[in-house]
């Protein structure tokens, strides 16, 4: 079955009950979760040409084993979740840019056939993912010639549009981005000369450190960073020092590759400019939006889920991240016609409110406050580390008591973390803060 | 006797596990920290096996290039023929994810299938 | 065939005098080494347009900035060119400085600016809440302005072209001479144009010029200065152009906002010998972010999107060097143009083209068009009037750069108009694809795309901004 050409049923309907924004992973299952959870009125906005969003040029294997508890590359996983969004009969704009999402949940859009268009949606689910940080941001010193990528673009030139970049290429960041283009350049005959970390330990997955990296005999430097990019025109070289404690370069250490490609993968950030608009509370740790046990904004009826609210180390937990956003909204619209009137403050809710906190290594959670009436009988808190910690404990406190302490071998920046909380446990409870912190002990 | 030093790759600890062999035998692993550990380095030494991933051109679509894979793993010493056969391979749209673009890739009894859609552009 | 004028170059100044040539009757062509107009120093710089108080008294220097000043609004107007009187602070931070603050006032004064006046720390702060705490004082310059440096130097060389000017891209000037005629020949690598009179317009590279042709030599010194620029949600962060005291090397950092909403910081300055040295450097970015400390409090430099480096042609008396060349009739100099080069180069165009239709004797051409129109900025417009763009043109209603919210149909206008965008900078510069946040991450590769299909080119002769800045190298698979 092609759907391609089916767009929706009724373009002039200017009303939905959920507006998703974003087609990829996360919009995608948060669209199934609330098509199941009994809502029809669902319309999901992608700016791109197809539903999948970043999984399509992500055609290397290891997605779904949490999920389908089997290996999928990523355009196969975006496929399972596109049929049900197919099968469903969910309706979507490709080619759609949303432009504004007003506080009151009005969003403003446009593409070329329909102009540009408001839709009044009673819920708002977030999912416009994560974008790659630019050199710019890096400042790294030198000329601004052809030849610097990030590693996102330049694997969408390779898997999609079918150019090269270039046969010589260094790489700066050993992100899971940076360590799969390796692999990919190589296999498509470019010589990859090293890997160049800026942190004493690499934020990707051990397994791509070996597949993409060992299995070429690619050189992978950690503490270490690119101090000059030579060529006026067109990259020529680059020079990699090693970094001291500061992270500042070393004297002394430079090496000098020549190269004609330099890719970039030094980090994501959640692309929020829209929710920012919108007024939403943005989290200065993960640069996501600050949500409640629901996955809910600080505007009511607008929720967030996927690499938009935190970078997520595996596509699985943003579909079941996804999911529960997409449950959510369908139950907060049910709760529309109970509540005397939307969006005002609820005393007893306030008053029930347990704030998360992170510390002593935990960088941030998600999510940042719960109501115990509110949650499902359990909730997965997630998190990340700002560190490596070996041989050492997972904490929960509720209040001053620790509730739980759970031994980790290893504890990795690179990996998303989680506790799973009990609603029966916080029922009633009067508990006011739930603390998560690593321990030594 | 013959040892073999490789990095676990099932956690982010990545042991360093030292494994000896005589022959294709494996007699003894160590530096690991857990039972997936030995698993991994028993099967990495004796029988190290990928699955390869990459585009081949197709011609009448609606994308210049279709992502492919091998359906299972090959061995890792073949990627390279692997990756020549699937460079050399043109696929005619439409094809669909699932259908088989090499029925045995470089003789490895391993096909090479479709990992998405493309569409036949009509004219 | 003899030109009346050549001008060597496309920059701001080069643009500026072609354009007020092409009000008169002649053959004016442009020559210029890039692949686009707005390719060498005009590309990098602070987007200013001065006041004028800082320049030497009765210097040619202080007579274009406040020329240059008093034209640029109805110049906007005219050519639909992004302009902010937006006003500049000069920062006194030492008590004992105070003096060179009156002294500054006072030259300000003798060259002719108008409205300003010595605010307090009090009263500055109630007009820029962020100056740093160690200012004691602030000369207020109600009078200097931001610019897109972009479009000011694009839509000049715009309204030359459709006024008749030619332009020759990728064109060097090589070599020039002039012969018993009186006619300079001027040899480039795309073969020799003859021509009555030359404006030398070249940049860091004026002096090379000037000195083939003359024996009173000049030397200009390629002065790098390094930039930060900040995302757009701290744009409300400062609300003036503000400098710190002059020094020997200029004016010191500045911090300032820009048309589009954008935070500059910047330039540093090293005395550079490679004329093409356009490398921003650690030190000079730690440099810059300590020095702007002294004027503004808490930067956010952490929003930082791009930092880059420009050149400015910095002749050694620190003076534009204007005029017909004494010992070479025929050839005009525009040399030693830094700033306030991008302010003044109205008023530069405005004198040279004087001198040169004087000399000629042209007249004024009778059809001659005044004005242009930028590439159309939907984001001005209601969501009706835009519904009705889309309508008829529906590239408009695909966003191809995100984070600059441009559309397709802004590009195609780029790549179509006169003198139109043939690279990934050139639509940059015309459109601001590109220049947001994620700093063409998303887009460069559809904007790739729409330059091939214009273009008629493979997607392997795309390039970042022309010559050899090709983007990709080759197609996978063909390797095999």
């Amino acid at each position: 079955m092609m759907a391609d050409t089916v767009h929706t049923a009724e373009t002039t309907a200017r009303e939905y009950d959920i507006v998703i924004v974003g087609g990829g992973p996360a919009g995608l299952a948060a669209a199934a979760a609330a098509k199941r959870a009994g809502n029809d009125s669902i319309l999901i906005l992608e700016r791109d040409h197809e539903l999948g969003g970043i999984l399509n040029q992500c055609i290397h294997n290891g997605f779904g084993l949490h999920t389908f508890k089997e290996e999928l590359t990523g355009p196969e996983y975006a496929w399972r979740f596109i049929q049900q969004v197919y099968d469903l009969g969910i309706e979507y704009k490709l080619n759609t840019m949303v432009m504004d999402i007003s506080e009151d949940r009005v969003v403003t859009a446009m593409n070329r056939e329909d102009g540009m268009f408001q839709i009044r949606a009673k819920a708002v689910i977030l999912a416009m993912g994560c974008r790659e940080r630019p050199r710019g941001a890096l400042n790294i010193p030198g000329y601004r010639p052809a030849g610097i990528f990030s590693a996102g673009t330049a694997q969408r030139l390779v898997n999609m549009e079918g150019y090269m970049p270039g046969k010589e290429v260094v790489i700066l960041g050993s992100g899971d981005i940076g360590l799969i283009m390796a692999r990919r350049m190589t296999l498509e005959g470019a010589k990859v000369k090293v890997v160049a970390e800026l942190m004493p330990y690499s934020g990707g997955l051990k397994r791509n450190i070996v597949q993409c990296l060992d299995d070429f005999g690619i050189p992978l430097k950690l503490s270490h960073t690119v101090v000059d990019i030579e060529g006026k025109e067109h990259i020529t070289a680059v020079t990699i020092a090693e970094v001291g404690p500061d992270r500042r370069p070393v004297p002394g250490t430079e090496e000098r590759y020549t190269c004609d490609t330099l890719l970039l993968s030094c980090g994501l950030i959640p692309e929020n400019e829209l929710s920012k608009a919108a007024g939403v509370e943005l989290s200065p740790v993960t640069s996501g939006p600050v949500v409640n046990e629901s996955l809910e904004t600080s505007i009511p009826g607008v929720f967030a889920c996927g690499n938009v609210l935190h970078v997520h180390d595996l596509v699985d937990y943003v579909s079941e991240e996804a999911a529960r956003a997409g449950e959510n909204a369908v139950k907060y619209i049910q709760g529309l016609g109970e509540a005397q009137n939307e969006g005002a403050a609820d005393p007893a809710a306030e008053a029930r409110r347990i704030t998360l906190i992170a510390k002593q290594g935990v960088r941030y959670t998600v999510p940042s406050t719960i109501d115990p009436e509110k949650m499902d009988d359990l909730l997965t808190v997630r998190f990340r580390v700002g560190d490596v910690y070996k041989d050492s404990y997972v904490s929960v406190y509720f209040d001053d008591e620790r509730v739980s302490h759970m031994k980790k071998r290893i504890i990795a920046p690179g990996e998303m973390e989680q506790v799973i909380l009990q609603k029966s446990k916080l029922t009633g409870a009067g508990i006011r803060n739930i603390t998560i912190m690593i321990e030594k002990e | 006797m013959e040892k073999r030093e490789l990095t676990c790759i099932g956690c982010p600890m990545g042991c360093l596990v030292t494994v000896e062999m005589e022959g294709q035998e494996v007699l003894s692993v160590s530096g690991n920290t857990c039972k997936k550990g030995e698993i991994y380095a028993r099967k990495e030494v004796v029988d190290p096996t990928r699955i390869v991933t990459s585009t081949v051109r197709i011609e009448g679509g609606d994308k210049p290039r279709l992502s492919v894979k091998t359906k299972s793993d090959v061995p890792k010493n073949r990627i390279h023929d692997v990756m020549e056969e699937i460079n050399r391979c043109v696929v005619t749209a439409p094809v669909h994810i699932g259908d088989v673009v090499i029925e045995n890739a470089a003789g490895t009894g391993v096909p090479v299938i479709a990992t998405r859609n493309v569409e036949a552009v009509l004219g | 065939m003899i030109y009346d004028v050549v001008i060597i170059g496309a920059g701001v100044t080069g643009s500026a005098v072609a354009r007020e040539l092409s009000r008169y009757e002649a053959n004016v062509c442009v020559l210029e080494k890039g692949e686009d107009v707005c390719s060498g120093t005009s590309k990098a710089n602070s987007g200013i347009v001065h006041a004028g108080y800082d320049c030497q008294v009765g210097s040619m220097m202080a007579r274009m900035n406040v020329r240059g000043n008093e034209l640029m609004g109805q110049l906007a107007e005219d050519l639909d060119i992004p302009f902010k009187r937006i006003g500049s602070l000069a920062v006194c931070n030492d008590k004992d400085r105070m003096n060179d603050l009156q002294a500054l006032y006072d030259r300000g004064i003798q060259n002719g600016v108008k409205g300003l006046q010595i605010l307090n720390r009090e009263e500055a702060l109630e007009i820029e809440p962020n100056l740093a705490d160690g200012v004691v004082a602030v000369m207020y310059a109600p009078s200097a302005g931001i610019v897109c440096p972009f479009r000011l130097n694009i839509a000049l060389a715009e309204n030359a072209n459709r006024n008749g000017v030619e332009f020759r891209f990728n064109t060097k000037a090589e070599a020039l001479c002039c012969d018993e005629d009186g006619i300079w020949h001027i040899r480039t690598n795309n073969g020799e144009y003859l021509t009555r009179t030359v404006v030398n317009a070249a940049g860091v590279y004026a002096d090379v010029f000037h000195n083939m042709v003359s024996e009173k030599k000049i030397h200009i010194t390629a002065r790098r200065g390094d930039y930060c620029l900040l995302d757009k949600t701290v744009g409300n962060f400062v609300r003036h152009t503000v400098f710190q005291l002059p020094t020997k090397y200029g004016k010191g950092i500045l911090v300032s906002p820009t048309v589009h909403g954008n935070v500059l910081v910047g330039p540093t300055a090293f005395d550079i010998e490679d004329k093409e040295a356009t490398a921003t450097t650690a030190e000079g970015i730690d440099d810059l972010t300590a020095k702007a400390a002294l004027s503004m409090k808490n930067i956010p430099m952490r929003q930082v999107i791009t930092s880059f480096a420009g050149l400015r042609a910095h002749e050694d008396g620190h003076e534009f060097i204007l005029g017909e060349v004494a010992d070479a009739p025929g050839f005009y100099d525009c040399a030693g143009i830094e700033s306030p080069g991008l302010t003044s180069c109205p008023a530069i165009g405005e004198y040279t083209s004087g001198l040169i239709r004087d000399a000629l004797g042209l007249k004024n051409k009778e059809n001659w068009i005044g004005t242009e129109k930028d590439v159309l900025d939907p984001s001005a417009l209601s969501i009706e009037e835009r519904n009705e763009l889309i309508r008829k043109e529906p590239a408009y209603g695909t966003i191809i750069c995100r984070c600059e919210s441009i559309s397709e149909g802004e590009i195609l206008d780029a790549i179509r108009r006169p003198l139109g965008a043939r690279s990934l900078d050139g639509v940059k510069r015309r459109t601001r694809a590109g220049m947001g946040r994620c700093q063409a991450g998303f887009c460069s590769p559809r904007v790739m795309e729409i330059l091939q299909r214009e273009l008629g080119l493979p997607m392997e002769e795309i390039t970042k901004s022309g010559g050899r800045s090709t983007i990709v190298s080759s197609r996978t698979k063909e390797d095999a």
